[in-house]
């Protein structure tokens, strides 16, 4: 899943400027992270108007990265929108764009900060697990990815700076190659670490091929 | 001055194309002795809001440098017609941080990939490097690559504080603490234990040097290596 963060009120209230405001939510991603689905929309909606700033009107698109879905569903939103100055979109960066894409004479604005593609381990509680590199090598990891979970990408073990399981980056974060470590242990499959790894080929990235 | 210098490249600012006209820079200047390193994370330096590169790691820069040297190829598998860059290849091995069990395999890893030397993390805890020299030679290790142990020594309380406590892994032993923390002389006593450690693993059978790291207390350096015994120079 995409993992959103909302925008501090602040720094949304400085984008949105004086209104009026018509909100864009997302059913996916953005419900899940609580970031953006119809609850946190009218929360936004709410706390704008408590500024004085009026809205026009919300949706929720379902989901917003879906090009021909937010078309259809914006059609009916018109007159919401062109009665707007900004559109704030509660949705991930894709989101954000897809729906620019469609608004043109409006202003669209992030209301979030996209932040990865990882995983919900608990309620409002996420944590990174893929980089999208394009080639995936997780079979040679006991299905554990060190591109996306060591902050140094490192693929021939750990560098010298693990802690009691720990990351020297930051004391929350588990060391992915202890997790890896101990997972190929625990399966007699330590002869793995010895082979060297080769420098990835990043060419197979997102980097180059932006369309499929 | 008779002195040979290492040089050091870390992964972390450079992709490997910039890394490889590094080393092909080094050389063409005479600076043949590299140190490889993957690099600190770039959150602990005095820009942490940089992107880190991190194309490759310290592995398999070391890879890419042996090719350079002993194939005269570049990673993407062209020759490199200037000529093969001559370089004594060294990298860093961590006998003190986790996964324990690892650190030795790690550090084959390294001699596989193509080092010639290595430099350690600086020693504190004596007895942790000797249970790690131990494996080392009884793989033979030591007969293939040079081991060179760091030794920083504690300037005051508040290094050691840090060393102990912030610097990621760094193993201070709490005798060593304590001898800090009970000191009226933290400088005396910190240039004690440095030259104690080094005393001790002159003894160690299969280290072949001691990397000193004064950090801000180079002038120490001098007397340091003369009470050593490394001078004159074997």
């Amino acid at each position: 899943m995409i993992i959103t963060r909302q925008k501090k009120i602040d720094c949304i209230l400085d984008l949105v400027s004086e209104g009026p405001v018509f909100i864009v939510g997302c059913s996916e991603c953005a419900t899940l992270c609580k970031t953006g689905g119809e609850e946190e929309v009218i929360k936004m909606k709410n706390a704008l108007e408590d500024k004085n700033i009026k809205v026009t009107g919300w949706i929720i698109l379902d989901p917003a990265c879906h090009f021909l879905n937010d078309k259809r569903l914006l059609k009916d939103c018109q007159e919401k929108i062109n009665n707007a100055n900004k559109v704030l979109v509660l949705a991930c960066g894709n989101g954000v764009q897809t729906v620019a894409e469609i608004i043109d004479n409006v202003e669209v604005i992030p209301g979030t900060d996209t932040l990865f593609l990882g995983e919900i381990k608990r309620i409002s509680n996420f944590e990174k697990r893929c980089e999208m590199c394009g080639e995936c090598i997780q079979e040679l990891f006991s299905g554990i990815c060190p591109i996306a979970r060591c902050p140094k990408a490192m693929l021939n073990g750990p560098c010298g700076g693990t802690i009691k399981g720990k990351c020297e980056v930051n004391k929350d974060l588990d060391c992915v190659w202890i997790i890896i470590y101990n997972r190929l242990k625990e399966k007699n499959q330590l002869d793995r670490l010895k082979i060297i790894q080769k420098p990835k080929d990043w060419s197979k990235s997102g980097e180059m091929k932006q369309e499929i | 001055m008779g002195i040979e210098p290492i040089l050091q490249i870390c992964c972390r600012d450079r992709n490997r194309i910039a890394l490889q006209s590094d080393v092909l820079g080094a050389s063409s200047l005479g600076v043949n002795n590299i140190l490889f390193i993957t690099g600190d994370h770039q959150s602990f330096g005095n820009h942490p809001s940089a992107r880190g590169v991190y194309d490759v790691d310290s592995i398999q820069l070391i890879k890419i440098v042996k090719d350079m040297r002993d194939e005269g190829i570049f990673e993407s598998g062209d020759e490199i017609k200037s000529g093969k860059p001559n370089v004594f290849i060294g990298g860093a091995a961590n006998p003190f941080a986790d996964p324990l069990d690892y650190r030795v395999d790690r550090f084959e890893k390294k001699i596989i990939a193509g080092v010639d030397f290595i430099q350690t993390q600086s020693v504190y805890n004596l007895e942790r490097f000797n249970q790690w020299m131990d494996e080392v030679r009884t793989r033979g290790l030591d007969k293939k690559v040079y081991i060179i142990a760091g030794v920083t020594p504690l300037k005051s309380l508040k290094m050691t504080k840090r060393m102990k406590f912030y610097v990621p892994g760094v193993d201070i032993p709490d005798d060593i603490y304590n001898k800090m923390k009970n000191t009226n002389n933290p400088k005396a006593e910190g240039y004690r234990i440095a030259l104690n450690l080094i005393n001790e693993i002159k003894k160690i059978p299969g280290v072949h040097g001691i990397h000193m790291t004064a950090l801000f207390w180079e002038d120490i350096i001098p007397s340091l290596v003369r009470e050593a015994g490394f001078i004159p120079r074997p």
